[in-house]
């Protein structure tokens, strides 16, 4: 029973860090997060479900065209839903996003439909056992895709151009903005990528679960909660939170019962929190006085 | 025949209504019409319910109109989307009861929406009939006088119908439940856990999931190292699918027993082969050899909707056949009533003596004790086979 809960918190965790990437992106850059990123991890799903199994195209352009579109519901998010009350000084943006979220969701309700779709893939298959428990290899895909992202981010901050310009911004908007960086179009381009994490994400989990309007409603609140618990600030702390948080999840409700998971997850998150404000690999900004 | 003793029993309590002159004395009745909500899922994960139950009532509807309606009246159904939704719920009954003036409501699918919709018809006096969702305390919850009245399964006994199917049929002498985390989930546990009690037998547990939960495994790896010989599933569609796609891959070929929650939605779709290893409870099959009133309502339904061209394509059957029959009974009661008020409609339903209907002969189906009209003895176990529901032994 142990290793099949460590087994799918995991494949729960990936999920749930994957996500919470998305938050890191905004956060680390703008100090402002999109709270529309369940809808976005829809999108992806619903996008590549219609391209591929309603539209018939190959899988390949599928997914690519799903993300591309991602990228562009991130830049509206940004421009529409972020940007006038940021440079407003106002914090309406906290709402701002949900509310684009529910747009998005009554949107495709309307357009793709109001029954959850199956989403068959060749991948979604057994593959390989571990603890007595099908592997299928989109779950493998999913953690795999977490850590090649978290890692990707990683070197793209440390030794690509735009990467420098974005820590440049991190640390001092102001200054890199009378460097010739330009913020504006630096902050657009992460709410795209947070876009695309997401919608990767949905694509990923799409074939595991079902495809339907609200399917990121909840994936969206636990990613946050994972990135906050692992320090929004921290790529790598975000994608270990998720696999500390899926795996604890399952642990509960293997050796607990189902009735407590919710009760000591939530429980523990706020355990951890209080311990370490910043997430457990969080830092606190510094500040000058 | 059956249609004759029908047809009797609309005209006496038709011309007894007449009679007592007590007609239009309701907002509903008041322009030549009679309007009936129907508050339902009609998107979502239960959507197939909601189509179910809405093209069972307006075939009904129909069939009661072409005889002269109720009291001279024309029916007429308002339906409103609870997207599965308690407040959703909430707020489509009052919009129905405050401007639409329904005469009753008819519900869907989901316990929680008709358990959060029960205090507001029963403050309103307004009946309310339940066409799917088995809850015990939706008829059984307390308020004096009640308007809540059900043609439908009650997880009390359709507890004890599982708990025997699975005893009888695989020798289970220790199920475990997987149940929704929702007041229906809770009302069946306590249904369930009652009925191995009196079955002498014991559980291997209850455990839980998340409306929307992806993977099942912990839950299932539990109740199967308590030595779970078979499984009673309690749970709509969507998630049903995710705990069978779990079971697949724990490789657990283990019986499952299932409430008729999933065959609300697209379950062979979502499930995909795992779906055709449960068996589950329904009221009604079109399958089979079909009495004059089965026959006579697959005529009007493939009449009525194109995609309907044999028993296959009723789908589910317990959404159509609930709500056939709880529509003649509902007219039935008004005509009885002699108007459209709740206290006449509700008075009504306690008048009504005989009726054949399309799941079985009511006799005096409602009393001031029992407002459930099905009883233990009117449930059929199924299976899917491919995405046709059909009879098992």
């Amino acid at each position: 029973m142990l290793t099949l809960a460590i087994v799918t918190g995991l494949g729960l965790g990936a999920m749930y860090g994957l996500i919470a990437l998305g938050f890191y992106m905004t956060y680390a850059v703008s100090n402002t997060v999109n709270f529309s990123q369940g809808t976005s991890v829809m999108l992806g799903a619903v996008l590549a479900f219609v391209f591929s199994q309603q539209l018939h195209w190959a899988i390949a352009p599928s997914v690519v065209a799903a993300l591309a579109l991602c990228a562009l519901w991130g830049v509206a998010v940004e421009f529409f839903a972020v940007r006038p009350f940021v440079r407003a000084g106002s914090d309406a943006w906290l709402m701002s996003t949900v509310a684009a979220g529910i747009v998005l969701e009554n949107v495709v309700l309307f357009s793709f439909g109001n029954e959850p779709r199956s989403f068959p893939s060749p991948f979604s298959g057994p593959h390989a056992q571990i603890g007595g428990v099908e592997i299928y290899p989109l779950q493998a895909a999913v953690p795999i895709a977490g850590l090649a992202i978290a890692c990707g981010l990683s070197l793209f901050m440390q030794r690509t151009r735009l990467g420098k310009a974005l820590s440049a911004i991190v640390q001092n908007p102001t200054a890199a903005s009378l460097m010739g960086i330009n913020v504006t179009v630096a902050i657009t381009v992460c709410y795209a990528a947070s876009a695309v994490f997401a919608g990767i994400a949905g694509i990923l989990i799409a074939p595991l679960f079902t495809v339907s309007a609200d399917m990121g409603t909840l994936f969206g609140i636990k990613a946050f909660a994972v990135a906050i618990l692992g320090g929004i600030s921290s790529a790598w702390g975000v994608v270990a939170a998720g696999f500390l948080y899926g795996i604890t999840e399952a642990l509960v409700t293997s050796f607990l019962g189902s009735g407590y998971t919710n009760i000591l997850t939530f429980a523990l998150v706020i355990v951890a929190l209080a311990a370490r404000p910043h997430g457990l690999f969080g830092r606190a900004a510094a500040k000058k006085v | 025949m059956p249609t004759t003793t029908f047809s009797k029993a609309h005209k006496t309590l038709l011309a007894l209504a007449l009679a007592s002159g007590l007609a239009g004395a309701h907002p509903a009745f008041a322009q030549g019409v009679i309007k009936l909500g129907f508050v339902g899922a009609l998107s979502g994960q239960s959507a197939k319910s909601g189509e179910a139950i809405t093209r069972g009532l307006e075939v009904a509807i129909d069939e009661i109109n072409a005889k002269g309606g109720v009291l001279g009246k024309t029916l007429v159904l308002v339906k409103r989307d609870d997207e599965s939704n308690p407040a959703k719920g909430q707020i489509a009954a009052r919009e129905l009861i405050q401007n639409e003036k329904v005469a009753a409501i008819f519900g869907g699918i989901d316990s929680p929406v008709a358990m959060a919709i029960v205090p507001i018809v029963n403050k309103e006096k307004v009946p309310y009939i339940g066409t799917w969702a088995a809850a015990t305390p939706i008829t059984r919850n307390g308020a004096n006088p009640n308007y809540v009245f059900r043609v439908s399964a009650v997880d009390q006994l359709v507890d004890t119908a599982l708990i025997n199917y699975a005893m009888k049929t695989y020798g289970a002498k220790k199920p475990g439940f997987m149940l929704i985390n929702n007041p229906w989930g809770e009302s069946n546990n306590k249904g369930l856990t009652s009925a191995v009690a009196d079955s002498k037998i014991a559980s291997a547990g209850s455990e839980k999931f998340e409306d929307k939960d992806v993977d099942m495994t912990p839950q299932l790896s539990r109740l199967k190292a308590a030595g779970a010989d078979s499984i009673i599933l309690v749970a709509n569609a969507g998630p049903g699918a995710q705990v069978m796609k779990s079971l697949g891959r724990m490789n657990w070929n283990v019986p499952v027993i299932s409430h008729w929650g999933i065959s609300g939605g697209r379950f062979p779709e979502l499930a995909g082969d795992m779906s055709q290893k449960v068996v589950f409870v329904q009221t009604y099959s079109f399958f089979g050899k079909q009495s004059d009133i089965g026959k006579k309502t697959f005529d009007l339904l493939a009449k009525k909707y194109s995609d309907i061209k044999s028993a296959s394509d009723i789908v589910p059957p317990v959404g159509y056949a609930n709500a056939i029959d709880a529509m003649h009974l509902t007219a039935l009661a008004m005509a009885a009533g002699g108007g459209t008020s709740g206290d006449q409609i509700r008075e009504g339903f306690y008048k009504i003596g005989e009726y054949k209907g399309l799941i079985k002969t009511y006799r005096k189906p409602f009393s001031e004790q029992n407002h459930d009209a099905l009883t233990a003895g009117d449930y059929v176990m199924v299976a899917y086979e491919g995405s046709q529901i059909v009879p098992v032994k």
